[in-house]
């Protein structure tokens, strides 16, 4: 599925200083039952944003009107466990385009890639200055900049570059899916599975 | 060129290589299930696109099942509405489904194998972490999301970089009492929960020869707990012994062919690995975890460590405690349980169930335990009945569920309640994995079997009869 175009991404962003956030925790496994992809943002962190009794939990970053924006930026380790897509989705679904990390779970960051979300791996220091400016002032903007791979803190100007490979980042700049480039190599993929038993 | 036995497993796979992009990988064969599959298909169907290969994909029910009644209605109607989507785009599509009540049925990391749907050397994937699990047999096997389900649908490809090669060999003899599920967790609390991302894992040295494949596949199982994409082990006799004779494998002069190319299967002497590790046998005891991610695991007889003394943010520590409600130093021994839950792809099998009657029997349930005894498939179930271990269960007071995923991430009514301690031998205790709320302490069958039976946390080896070391 073709997914939106992304560029240069200019926005504030929510604060998770939390190392090892697992996909449990982005989305437990009671709201996979869905079979269509929709919703899912609804239940983003469902038991870290929300009582049993379904009132949210004051102290929750998503619940404090004072942070908002198109950037996650969670501590190391990000999005560990299992491979469910869902947490990608309800990451997307709740509106973020970007989630900024020092580490990435290998999984949850290739789900990202595939449906358009932006995994930005930074040093660990460059990451504590991003907490610090956001806690500082929460209007705090950062700028993704696909095209030249680099991610700033306008506050202070300071920049990092980030890695992405030359195939994603084209399929990220233009919306374009893995699928669309499979179809049309089918008949390489034919050859091969004639040589290839099952 | 030396090569490891990833390298050769994958490159022989490689369709086509993209410059400074990555490798599309010819998948061999597709486990589908109901829970991360439904997407896909509707994906297919907007495109207008077929199944390219139906007859490499293989669908079962597992993660939202009950475990008990599998023969009435599923009451639950979205997890209803989720199986019939899985039984329509199976038929639809002409892929080999084995649904609820179906004899075949039970986890995709259990009757794959069992079936020989798992070959050394193939490249499978599914939609589920766990499918590392699979890498016992020497396969290349690793967890996928929705999107790359979709690929496999409708190319048998995925696109993926080529991960960094791992290995690590664990030499010497395991002492009395400790599993393959204990030199998993030894391991994954040494590397912690992130120490191989990024990596295959190759698992090396004469533990891993000893092991059966059942304990095998627990390894490689929870190699994803570690951050691994998958871990594999080298085929061997005792992995063909394994396969020979299962309803996929082949057979005649095919398997002779086969088993000429399996030889060839092992890692090049002088052939390099971007890291390797070596542990000592002699150092594991039976492990629990004691926190909220797998890498947070020490040896029973061991206090909960001091947060200064743990690689990473004391805040997050300590955060982790607080969920669990237990004090650094804290011993594990003797600390009350309230649920016991034996099963999942990481211990469902047969030997899991021999392990854990080992301990019980003769002996109670304790009054304060619920225990859900789960078998992964309906094979398991059979030879659970067949070798008797079900009337030593039943002894001592245990029941016997149907096969599924049940308590391992709680998708069905089988939920720890908030607050309530679980020894469970599966393979996650995040926050709220086993129900929201829930605390899970993961551990072997041997070490959940002795909780069952003292409705505490206690150490195996004080139950084990002589024979049985």
């Amino acid at each position: 599925m073709a997914y939106d175009k992304f560029n240069i991404l200019k926005t504030t962003a929510v604060p998770l200083p939390i190392e090892n956030v697992d996909t449990d925790q982005i989305i437990p496994a009671r709201f996979l039952k869905a079979t269509e992809r929709k919703g899912f943002g609804d239940n983003l962190f469902r038991d870290w944003r929300y009582n049993p009794d379904n009132s949210p939990k004051e102290d929750f970053v998503l619940n404090n009107p004072t942070f908002s924006g198109k950037i996650l930026v969670g501590g190391k380790n990000f999005g560990s466990g299992s491979s469910r897509e869902h947490a990608a989705w309800a990451v997307y679904d709740y509106g973020f385009r970007c989630v900024v990390s020092s580490f990435f779970a290998d999984i949850f960051k290739n789900n990202c890639l595939n449906i358009g979300v932006l995994p930005v791996q930074v040093s660990a220091p460059f990451l504590e200055k991003i907490f610090e400016a956001i806690y500082a002032d929460p209007k705090t903007e950062l700028v993704v900049n696909l095209p030249e791979q680099t991610i700033t803190l306008t506050t202070t100007g300071e920049s990092e570059s980030f890695d992405i490979n030359d195939y994603k980042k084209d399929n990220m700049l233009n919306g374009f899916d893995d699928i669309d480039y499979l179809l049309n190599i089918k008949e390489n993929i034919r050859e091969f599975a004639e040589d290839t038993p099952l | 060129m030396k090569k490891t036995l990833f390298d050769k497993v994958w490159d022989s796979h490689v369709v086509h290589k993209i410059e400074n992009g990555p490798d599309v990988l010819f998948i061999d064969r597709h486990m589908v299930h109901e829970v991360t599959s439904p997407v896909a298909f509707l994906g297919l169907k907007s495109r207008g696109i077929p199944v390219m290969y139906p007859g490499r994909t293989f669908a079962t029910a597992d993660h939202n099942t009950p475990t008990i009644n599998q023969h009435l209605p599923v009451k639950d109607p979205l997890s209803a509405n989720q199986l019939k989507a899985l039984e329509e785009n199976s038929k639809a599509h002409g892929i080999s489904y084995w649904g609820l009540g179906h004899e075949k049925n039970g986890i995709v990391h259990v009757v794959g194998p069992e079936y020989g749907i798992t070959q050394p050397g193939a490249t499978i994937v599914c939609g589920d972490s766990h499918t590392s699990t699979h890498g016992a047999f020497g396969a290349i096997a690793f967890g996928i999301g929705t999107s790359e389900v979709e690929m496999v649908l409708a190319t048998q490809c995925i696109m993926q970089q080529k991960a960094k090669s791992m290995r690590i060999n664990v030499n010497g003899k395991l002492s009395k009492g400790v599993t393959p599920k204990d030199v998993a967790l030894y391991v994954i609390s040494k590397l912690t929960t992130s120490g191989a991302t990024g990596y295959f894992v190759e698992y090396a040295g004469d533990v891993f020869r000893n092991m059966t494949m059942e304990g095998r596949m627990t390894v490689c199982n929870l190699s994803i707990e570690m951050g691994a994409r998958g871990g594999m082990i080298a085929p061997d006799e005792k992995t063909f012994e394994y396969i020979k004779g299962r309803e996929f494998t082949p057979v005649g002069a095919d398997w002779d062919k086969a088993m000429e190319y399996w030889k060839t299967l092992k890692t090049d002497e002088g052939a390099s690995f971007d890291k390797e590790i070596t542990f000592d046998a002699a150092d594991i005891e039976p492990m629990i975890t004691y926190g909220t991610n797998p890498g947070m695991g020490i040896g029973i007889s061991n206090g909960i460590p001091q947060a200064e003394s743990v690689e990473g943010g004391v805040a997050t520590y300590k955060k982790s405690l607080q969920y669990m409600a237990f004090n650094e130093g804290d011993n594990m021994i003797g600390k009350p349980i309230d649920f016991v839950f034996l099963g999942s792809c990481t211990n469902g099998r047969i030997e899991d169930f021999r392990a854990f009657a080992s301990i019980v029997k003769g002996r109670k349930k304790a009054d304060n335990v619920t225990a859900w005894l789960v078998p992964g498939s309906h094979k398991v179930e059979s030879a659970i009945k067949e070798e008797g271990i079900l009337d030593i269960l039943q002894e001592a007071g245990f029941e016997l569920r149907e096969p599924g995923c049940s308590a391992c991430l709680a998708m069905n009514d089988d939920k720890v309640p908030a607050g309530k301690y679980a020894v469970s031998t599966s393979n996650r205790n995040f926050e709220g994995r086993q129900g929201p709320g829930s605390r899970t302490l993961l551990a072997s069958p041997l070490v959940a079997a002795a909780a069952a039976v003292t409705g505490k946390v206690t150490d195996p080896r004080e139950l084990m009869q002589e024979e049985l070391v």
